[in-house]
């Protein structure tokens, strides 16, 4: 896990939560811009989300968060809201990887008694729950993920080290 | 120390390393396809990155597919920047109408068996077919790999598919993938390979193949990987070694398919994995049916929809028939064998090959309250441009006998009401 230490409000998502449900392609045609789709994030599953979200709230759900296309903005998009971390029962591995890449936080940990707008300390691998007062203990990462998150992703890993250190 | 899966073999040789499942390794990249939906994001990437040159260029080329052909400004104008930079560097593109990248991955050449084959696109790992280690990647990951020519890969664990016997009449490889979604779900295979081996893989054809191997993502796997036979050399023109796991190789599970036993099979609104046969779900009406895309697109998928039209008599008065080829080949091979001319009479409409409506971004997008059946892998809300249609997926024959019924039906039915049209 990162050095980094996180707090925000819990919005809370269900299992297999996919990359179209987060952003649609049709929404892609128009804008690749996060500022522009962040009016749209979630719209398929909870109309109302993108006008309740505020900066440093964070992402909470089931199992197989981002399954389907592989689609960076669904990454990008989520960040562009000013949310900087997923917590998740497990991702999808391209979610997974795109996330790290883009310097979103994925914390795979148990979720299912995070409630919505429960107040999260996410601090390195533990995550507290300051509204119930529980605590959840989360997976590390690899080496070079930890790398690439700790750099902020992969634009400044790679502009830092022009190649993979491996 | 255990024997190795094939994806361990293949990122070994890549990584150099003695790479084993869980490890994360850096590879070389021998080929990597990225396409309208994810390049100019990638190039937004390579800027931000400092990039000025691409580093093997020949390795690289951009398909548009996704917005083919441009249905809007905005997008004709990504298709803009994508060609003024492969100008620039070097690297090939191809153009609109010349089909799905994924497609045309596997029928120019650039896949091997035995290569680490990438695309910015989830689906992918259809090129697994052709024993090659082939997963999707994001754009950032693109735009890196044509600065420095490697990516970082995390070595997966491996679920074995033991395929035994051979299909029967009226059931297709849609209907084992339909059936392997069942039994795994959409997150079964998450982070893991699936190797398809057993004496059943003898049996399906390349073009099977593919078919399977592009649904593993549907699972939540990295990728699918078949081994390499006599089948695979004679697809590719030219002999080939290939790469075999070994005998004592470690799989976290193994699942033995009985194709002999196997029934069509139909997913449900809105989730791949909500799979039943379809004998289940007969009835149901349906006023589209989608002949295409990465799945179910190439020629045999459409020699058997067809087949299952012409013993019908036709499509049924109300449902929209569209018929988009995976590439300009099969196209040019449908039309030399009379199979376009068939759906053209029966009222077809036929789109620019390319990912067509699959994903919504172009192509014909289904009304509100519409029941569409399609050859495609994905059904979620929303994904064919609206999300007040209802997607099923299911193999070429059973959407086509869809369309000759206007409700869903058993494609083994109409055959057996075979009448002249």
């Amino acid at each position: 896990m990162t050095g980094l230490r996180l707090d925000g409000r819990a919005r809370v998502f269900g299992d297999d939560i996919n990359t179209d449900y987060i952003i649609t392609s049709r929404r892609k045609r128009e804008s690749l811009d996060p500022q522009v789709l962040r009016q749209y994030l979630f719209e398929e599953v909870d109309a109302r989300f993108a006008a309740s979200v505020e900066p440093g709230d964070l992402i909470v759900a089931g199992k197989n968060f981002g399954c389907g296309s592989a689609m960076e903005v669904a990454v990008t998009v989520v960040l562009g809201a000013g949310i900087r971390a997923v917590l998740a029962k497990s991702f999808s591995r391209t979610y997974y990887r795109d996330a790290v890449n883009n310097g979103l936080l994925p914390v795979m940990c148990n979720t299912s008694r995070i409630g919505e707008l429960d107040r999260l300390v996410i601090d390195g691998t533990s995550i507290h729950n300051a509204t119930t007062g529980e605590t959840v203990t989360a997976g590390g990462f690899p080496k070079i993920m930890l790398e690439i998150l700790e750099a902020g992703g992969l634009v400044p890993y790679i502009r830092k080290y022009g190649d993979f250190g491996l | 120390m255990a024997g190795k899966t094939i994806s361990e073999k293949i990122l070994s040789a890549k990584s150099g390393h003695d790479a084993r499942a869980g490890d994360v390794v850096v590879c070389r990249v021998d080929s990597a396809m990225g396409n309208d939906g994810s390049t100019p994001m990638a190039l937004d990437y390579f800027e931000a990155m400092g990039g000025r040159q691409v580093l093997h260029p020949r390795r690289i080329v951009f398909a548009l597919d996704h917005y083919a052909p441009a249905p809007s400004q905005k997008t004709t104008q990504l298709h803009q920047r994508m060609r003024e930079f492969a100008a620039r560097h070097g690297i090939e593109v191809w153009e609109i109408g010349a089909g799905i990248g994924h497609q045309l991955m596997v029928e120019s050449g650039r896949v091997v068996p035995g290569s680490l084959a990438l695309g910015a696109d989830s689906h992918s790992v259809t090129y697994g077919a052709l024993n090659a280690f082939a997963t999707g990647i994001g754009s950032s990951d693109l735009a890196a790999l044509m600065i420095c020519g490697r990516i970082w890969l995390r070595v997966p664990a491996t679920i074995q598919v033991r395929l035994h016997g051979q299909l029967p009449e009226g059931v297709f490889p849609k209907d084992i993938a339909l059936a392997l979604a069942r039994e795994l779900r959409a997150d079964g295979a998450t982070y893991q390979a699936i190797e398809f081996g057993g004496p059943g893989v003898a049996s399906l054809e390349l073009e099977d193949r593919l078919v399977l191997s592009n649904m593993v993502v549907e699972m939540g796997a990295k990728n699918g990987v078949f081994p390499a036979d006599q089948k695979t050399s004679a697809y590719l023109g030219a002999a080939c070694e290939g790469v075999a796991s070994d005998e004592d190789a470690i799989y976290t599970r193994a699942i033995s398919l009985n194709l002999d036993y196997l029934l069509p099979q139909i997913a449900l609104p809105h989730q791949v994995y909500q799979v039943t046969e379809i004998a289940e779900a007969a009835g149901t009406p349906v006023q589209m049916v989608y002949l295409g895309t990465c799945t179910g697109g190439r020629v045999s998928d459409f020699h058997q929809a067809r087949d299952v039209l012409k013993a019908g008599g036709g499509v049924a008065p109300g449902v929209q028939l569209v018929v988009t080829p995976a590439s300009r080949q099969v196209l040019e091979t449908l039309t030399a064998d009379g199979t376009l001319t068939d759906f053209i009479k029966m009222g077809a409409v036929i789109v620019t090959p390319g990912c067509g409506s699959c994903c919504g971004t172009c192509g014909a997008i289904p009304g509100d309250g519409v029941n569409v059946i399609s050859t495609a892998n994905r059904n979620f809300k929303g994904r064919m441009g609206n999300s007040n249609a209802a997607i099923y997926l299911a193999s070429p024959a059973s959407c086509a006998a869809a369309a000759v019924r206007g409700v869903i039906s058993d494609p083994r039915d109409i055959h057996r009401e075979e009448r002249p049209s």
